[in-house]
């Protein structure tokens, strides 16, 4: 490694561009070796993955919806969108990790280290996407590395080299996000008007994401948290309450043992 | 007003991963609750000149916070690797802080139990450690409230100014009972006080909390798995604490089957959080619809 500062880098998936192949799923699980995850018909459109988890890193999301076409006659419009661990700027999972398992890496991206994670489970229910999970025979917990092990060899993760629409952009987030604005307008022009940026910006609960989405329509009919908060965000407050509590516990035995020696 | 419209949800699937924790994770809440009040009580009972009652507090502070780790240990995915906790300090992780307020409490709990059976020399550890667990004890008992509060669960996340309180008076009504049940009644008179006014604050605590909930959010207490454990808790604790206060100072009988109560309605109490964090995390209609308000009060505002 160079001591020179590295970019930040990313993911952009432009929904509007997937065509629901799971290449990205078959890919990553290829190259990092993720376990079968249930070979179950969930009866979801095309979907029988069902979401992420341990032994899902790219998850692609189906929807079906009815629409109306132009000549008012009923119509059926398919969103497809291939779904990731989002490694967040305020990063939960990091935050709680009681091991130190979790960490940043000189990318910009969030990654369990398998060696030293005990398996407590906090990281789970800290995620507001709903991302990690552990894998039942082994006790860890895993998820998206955005191919640490590629990255490091000069290699773009392997879902974004799969994609064959470019759907999955892998590069700088800056550079992403700057593509990504270009984009959101090319669509609105031809008349998209329910193209949206998910996570692109600072200002958001997590900080922005280090993956992000242009999406067609709400982040939760696509199974994404509208105003994900990243859990440590109130973690001042609750503190604070955790001393006052701490503090009234004492005040309430020395009442009881004042009121006891009468 | 018109109630707001069921949010879109992808096939109705959760959002969020349920914690992955088993029983022995509420079940720690309750001991690790137990025996933090017990530092406290042990330390101000001896100040107080209460010997019969210190010494039964710091007993069963010992006793409590003896089978907590084993509890912890065992709900790892990887017990072996249980000392990697111990490879950092995380202010940003409850569960750090809390693995070393417990590593301090535990061998302090020792010593203030123990000291005895060491001899004079034994005093001159034995004395400070037992008022050091005045102020270790009641973080050990509270922590796990920012613990379970410092995640995306919604019951357990928009309850993070509650929860707290909620477990300090749970801890207090358990300690509080289980020593009215262990010490003779004269000297009981403190720890039937702290048992009945533990279980006060803490049906106070838990109703306060639960009617600030958002009102999708608190189903996860009405409905479901939770709906038992949370009934039962609440029963448990009126019965006992009633029982205790009405015959604890006349019979021996009354005060143990009170002070059980009691440590029945806080164990219950802390089942009753743990499932509903799991169906709270399960329900996308918790997760999406206050976020979708948030943003839609939000975007109005600007």
């Amino acid at each position: 490694m160079t001591g020179a500062e590295l970019p930040r880098v990313g993911f952009f998936t432009d929904t509007s561009l997937c065509i629901g192949c799971k290449a990205c799923e078959v890919a990553c699980k290829e190259w990092n070796g993720v376990p079968e995850d249930g070979l179950d018909f969930l009866g979801m459109s095309m979907d029988n993955t069902g979401g992420l988890g341990a032994d899902t890193w790219r998850h692609v999301a189906f929807v079906e919806q009815r629409v109306q076409v132009q000549d008012a006659a009923e119509g059926l419009r398919w969103l497809m969108s291939s779904d990731v661990c989002k490694h967040c700027t305020h990063a939960a999972c990091l935050e709680v990790c009681p091991t130190g398992a979790l960490f940043r890496t000189e990318f910009g991206t969030v990654v369990v280290q398998e060696d030293v994670c005990n398996g407590c489970g906090y990281c789970v229910p800290a995620c507001p996407f709903g991302v990690l999970d552990r894998r039942e025979d082994d006790g860890r917990v895993w998820k998206c590395t955005l191919c640490y092990d590629r990255l490091r060899g000069d290699q773009e993760p392997a879902c974004a080299k799969a994609c064959p629409t470019d759907s999955i952009q892998f590069g700088p987030l800056e550079d992403l996000r700057a593509h990504a604005e270009q984009r959101l307008e090319v669509l609105h022009e031809r008349g998209e008007a329910s193209a949206r940026l998910y996570l692109e910006g600072p200002d958001d609960g997590i900080g922005g994401a280090g993956a992000f989405f242009l999406l067609l329509d709400e982040p939760e009919v696509y199974g994404l948290p509208p105003d994900p908060v990243d859990a440590t965000h109130h973690l001042g407050e609750t503190w604070l309450a955790t001393a006052g509590a701490a503090l009234a516990m004492v005040a309430g035995v020395a009442g009881a043992l004042l009121w006891g020696r009468r | 007003m018109v109630p707001p419209a069921e949010p879109r949800t992808y096939y109705g699937r959760a959002v969020l991963k349920r914690p992955v924790w088993t029983w022995e994770v509420p079940a720690y809440f309750f001991t690790g609750g137990v025996a933090g009040a017990c530092g406290p009580i042990a330390a101000g009972a001896r100040l107080a000149g209460q010997e019969e009652l210190a010494r039964r507090a710091a007993a069963l502070g010992l006793a409590a916070v003896a089978v907590s780790p084993a509890l912890l240990v065992s709900d790892l995915g990887r017990p072996e690797r249980f000392v990697n906790m111990l490879r950092v300090f995380k202010p940003t992780s409850p569960m750090s802080v809390g693995t070393w307020i417990l590593s301090a409490h535990g061998p302090l709990a020792a010593l203030a139990a123990g000291w005895q059976l060491l001899g004079r020399p034994g005093a001159r550890v034995g004395v400070p450690a037992q008022f050091a667990t005045a102020v270790t004890g009641p973080l050990v008992s509270t922590y796990t409230a920012a613990l379970v509060a410092t995640t995306a669960v919604p019951v357990w996340h928009d309850a993070r100014r509650r929860l707290p309180f909620l477990f300090a008076a749970s801890s207090l009504a358990a300690a509080g009972g289980a020593l009215a049940a262990l010490t003779p009644v004269p000297a009981a008179r403190a720890a039937r006080a702290l048992g009945v006014a533990g279980a006060a604050a803490e049906l106070a605590v838990a109703h306060d909390m639960e009617r600030r909930l958002d009102p999708r959010v608190r189903r996860s207490y009405e409905d479901g798995p939770a709906r038992r454990p949370h009934r039962a808790a609440r029963a448990a604790t009126i019965a006992g604490a009633a029982l205790l206060a009405a015959a604890g100072r006349r019979s021996r009988a009354a005060a143990v089957a009170g002070g059980l109560a009691l440590c029945a309605g806080s164990a219950l109490t802390r089942l009753a959080i743990f499932r509903a964090g799991s169906a709270s995390a399960d329900d996308p209609v918790q997760t999406v619809g206050p976020q979708r308000e948030r943003l839609a009060g939000r975007q109005t505002a600007a």
